[in-house]
């Protein structure tokens, strides 16, 4: 085997004989395997994300109920396909998948510092996956199945409006996938606090590091808060009591409290490991180093600090107090302001530089540009006095899928495409990444863009017909879905062909342009890496 | 201050005679619009007049950054340049790049507060009228103290009705709310059962209606017209199926349809609402 052979030729007999078959996967404490785990999990689940998107284009085409005869089945589509991407795509991608692989690689581990919790962190993904598509099949609001009430889940609609049992599995759904993160979160932070090469200060520790460890403080203080709130809601709907019930002097407006102060952090949390991955790609095709590396590492943590203190600006329409939404208006300005030093620090990276438009690079490009744009979007949300004929609306839609869709997606893809060959091995042809892309550049442009005029117009979100004044745009949209998907196949046809062509990956198939520590092990790495510990030399940056 | 909204107004004015009109509705959509619905209110059009002022200010940042983008692919390639410069700091830049966007939103935020700050202080009322939302329809409620004390409910209407009354499918409605012209209304908004929300894009108003809980929102129009909303708060199947019709008629007509809605839905034994003395 490839993994023996490496070893042995590294002199590291003992450790060739690991655990092969189902053992290897099923019981795996290897970050490596672990990681590549989540990729995978990442990806089937994308595939049932996608799925239910790509019905909602259908239906939306055209002005009338084409598919859904009963709308509530729609509503639960929007909120399947909500938290799976949130939940089951994004999250699994970026820190599960990437973070597990790359950040020991990075940071010169031999492993995470607590590999069996490392296990029990992606196990307990498929079954919480699997109690969210259950949840689909059971009864949720009166004579329908599935739970219709959005990813946000606000009472009353997800209590007395889904008497059902389907929020249930739903709610243990999101406790497992909490718990998951919360451990994943435990293990990335010791690991990159303890375990990072001799000579690797904080301020040499690669930006993805730095990306997943800002994420990982994110998971750690935000996902408790949401664990808390979704058991007062399954209480509410169980147990007879009404922390969110107003006829027992509950409040609703509580639950959105405390759900945005969990769900605001999520946002960077699905974005943050982006920003990461992007710096290393635009450094290493650029040949240059990472420019404004300081101001870059504590972007994030200013963005992930602030980021905290922002959440009610998702309520602006609920009724709060004219000081309340001031605070919240100038706070949600502020981030645009690190947001701002990583856009241009990106760009000053590539200026001078001499750089290898590669497939990965395209990506990381284009995400740049489409991150922009969703970002200023942000910035017209960010003003309660604008966001009053925004708000719900698919401006909103348009503005989260351009920094979600096209920015976390893009920055995932970024990712598959520069790592693949350290990965796997093997090569994706760089003419097939670069057709994925701009199919995917092109399609999510046309699916979006037009989002932003249905909603300066006025259409509401979650509605599954619309006047037909809205036709036209929404047609324009779910063509851009259907091109979106098409690349899709492109995406599998790549990773079809690499394992097909008898082609291998160099050790460091970039160039000199790749100067992180994954890139000195063999193309894949040795099972276990790093059993002597690189030491790193050179100053602060 | 009284400059920003003449010049807001103006603007406004100036942006609806040069492409909204073409292509925006007033009250209602047009097909293949790309800005908000004409505003009426006072509100609505400082509102629209900064988003016009704010969507040029991302625009511009947007194409910069495009600009920016499109050098280097241009210039730093590795065919136009073969070695890369090592530069990776620059004190003055970074400096930049940092104040800069910041003073933006510094400008961004002097007429933000100042359109909050009009949206969320209610002026004293003339009318005041109670909107409730309902799986899946709203009802309105007129006070006594009015020359009101009666309630009625408002369904959208189907297709044909729709047809019928020459009205846009998914926003007509069977009974609309009517109000008059000139007269500062406030709306004190109310969830029945689930969370609705209570939205017409050309009074730029917007407001969540919570069980338990009495959000107020008010405008003000001179333009008699239709205006239709959309319930704008995920409540359940039929979420986008209880529009909202609001219309603007003179003070003389609403006199006379207050005294044919008294009579018409006293038998809807609706419970007269009480206002606090403002």
């Amino acid at each position: 085997m490839a993994n023996a052979a490496a070893d042995h030729a590294h002199g590291h007999d003992a450790h060739a004989d690991h655990p092969t078959g189902w053992r290897r996967w099923v019981m795996s404490t290897n970050h490596k395997d672990i990681g590549t785990m989540y990729l995978i999990f990442a990806i089937a689940a994308g595939l049932v994300g996608g799925f239910l998107s790509i019905m909602m284009r259908l239906e939306l085409a055209e002005p009338g109920l084409q598919y859904f005869s009963n709308p509530q089945t729609y509503n639960v589509f929007v909120t399947g396909h909500g938290l799976i991407m949130v939940f089951f795509v994004v999250m699994p991608a970026v820190i599960g998948g990437y973070g597990n692989w790359f950040v020991p690689l990075m940071i010169g581990a031999p492993d995470m510092a607590f590999p069996r919790m490392n296990n029990i962190s992606f196990w307990l993904l498929p079954a919480s996956l699997s109690l969210l598509l259950i949840s689909l099949f059971v009864e949720g609001a009166p004579g329908s199945n599935g739970f219709g009430g959005g990813w946000t889940v606000y009472p009353p609609l997800s209590v007395a409006g889904h008497p059902g049992p389907a929020l249930d599995f739903g709610i243990l759904s999101l406790h497992l996938a909490g718990a998951s993160s919360i451990l994943g979160a435990i293990n990335f932070i010791t690991t990159i606090l303890n375990m990072r090469a001799p000579g690797m200060t904080m301020h040499k520790m690669p930006l993805f590091a730095w990306a997943l460890l800002v994420t990982a403080f994110l998971l750690l203080l935000s996902l408790p808060v949401l664990a808390g709130a979704i058991t007062m809601l399954l209480t509410d709907r169980n147990f007879g009591t009404s922390f969110f019930d107003p006829t027992n002097g509950g409040d609703p407006i509580l639950y959105q409290h405390l759900f945005w102060f969990f769900g605001h952090p999520e946002v960077y949390i699905m974005i943050l490991p982006g920003f990461g991955i992007v710096s290393h790609i635009i450094s290493t095709f650029s040949k240059k180093p990472i420019f404004g590396y300081l101001g870059m590492a504590y972007a994030m943590v200013a963005i992930g600090a602030v980021g905290f203190i922002v959440w009610a600006h998702h309520m602006y329409t609920a009724g709060l107090a004219l000081n309340t939404q001031r605070y919240f208006v100038f706070a949600t300005m502020v981030i645009a302001v690190p947001t701002g030093v990583k856009i241009f620090s990106w760009i000053a990276t590539m200026w001078g530089g001499s750089i290898r438009f590669s497939a990965a690079m395209h990506w990381a490009v284009g995400f740049i540009f489409l991150f922009t744009v969703g970002g200023v979007t942000g910035v017209v949300l960010s003003n309660a006095g604008l966001d009053r004929n925004l708000h719900n609306t698919y401006y909103v839609v348009a503005h989260f899928h351009y920094v979600l869709s096209l920015g976390a997606v893009f920055s995932i893809f970024a990712a598959w495409y520069y790592w693949f060959p350290k990965m796997s091995g093997r090569i994706i042809p760089e003419a097939i990444g670069k057709l994925h892309f701009w199919v995917a550049f092109i399609g999510a442009n046309v699916l979006f863009f037009p989002m932003h005029f249905t909603g300066l117009a006025g259409m509401p979100r979650h509605y599954v017909d619309y006047p037909e004044a809205f036709a036209g745009w929404n047609k324009i949209s779910s063509i851009g879905s259907y091109i979106f998907a098409f690349g899709l196949l492109i995406f599998f046809y790549g990773i079809f062909k690499a394992f097909t062509s008898p082609v291998r990956a160099a050790n460091s198939p970039w160039g000199e342009g790749a100067t992180t520590l994954e890139w000195t092990l063999t193309s894949p790495p040795p099972y276990h890496q790093f059993e002597t510990l690189p030491r790193i030399s050179g100053g602060d940056h | 201050m009284i400059r920003w909204r003449n010049g807001a107004a103006a603007l406004a004015a100036l942006t609806a005679g040069l492409a909204s009109e073409a292509f925006a509705g007033t009250g209602q959509p047009s097909p293949w619009q790309v800005g908000m619905q004409t505003p009426v209110t006072e509100s609505a059009i400082f509102l629209n007049a900064m988003h016009d002022g704010v969507n040029i200010v991302i625009a511009l940042i947007s194409l910069f950054v495009l600009a920016l983008l499109i050098i280097v692919i241009v210039r730093f390639n590795e065919k136009s340049n073969p070695v890369p410069s090592r530069t990776t700091h620059h004190t003055g830049l970074e400096i930049a790049w940092t104040l800069i966007p910041a003073l933006i939103l510094v400008g961004i935020s002097i007429p933000s507060f100042r359109l909050l700050k009009m949206q969320v202080e209610l002026p004293k009322a003339d009318i005041t009228v109670k909107a409730v939302g309902h799986q899946w329809y709203w009802s309105y409620e007129y006070p006594q103290d009015q020359g009101g004390g009666f309630g009625y409910d408002s369904y959208m209407l189907d297709p044909e009705g729709a047809k019928k009354a020459n009205q846009p499918n998914l926003l007509a409605v069977d009974n609309e709310l009517v109000l008059p012209a000139g007269k500062t209304v406030v709306v004190q908004v109310v969830g029945q059962d689930v969370i609705h929300n209570f939205a017409i894009p050309s009074f730029g108003v917007r407001m969540d209606a919570v069980p338990g809980r009495l959000n107020q929102t008010w405008f003000k129009t001179d333009v008699e017209g239709l205006y239709y909303g959309q319930c704008s708060r995920l409540c359940g199947a039929n979420h986008a199926f209880m529009p909202i019709a609001v219309r603007i008629v003179s003070p003389e007509k609403y006199a006379a349809w207050l005294v044919d809605a008294k009579k018409k839905y006293a038998e809807n034994d609706a419970k007269p609402v009480q206002v606090a003395a403002e």
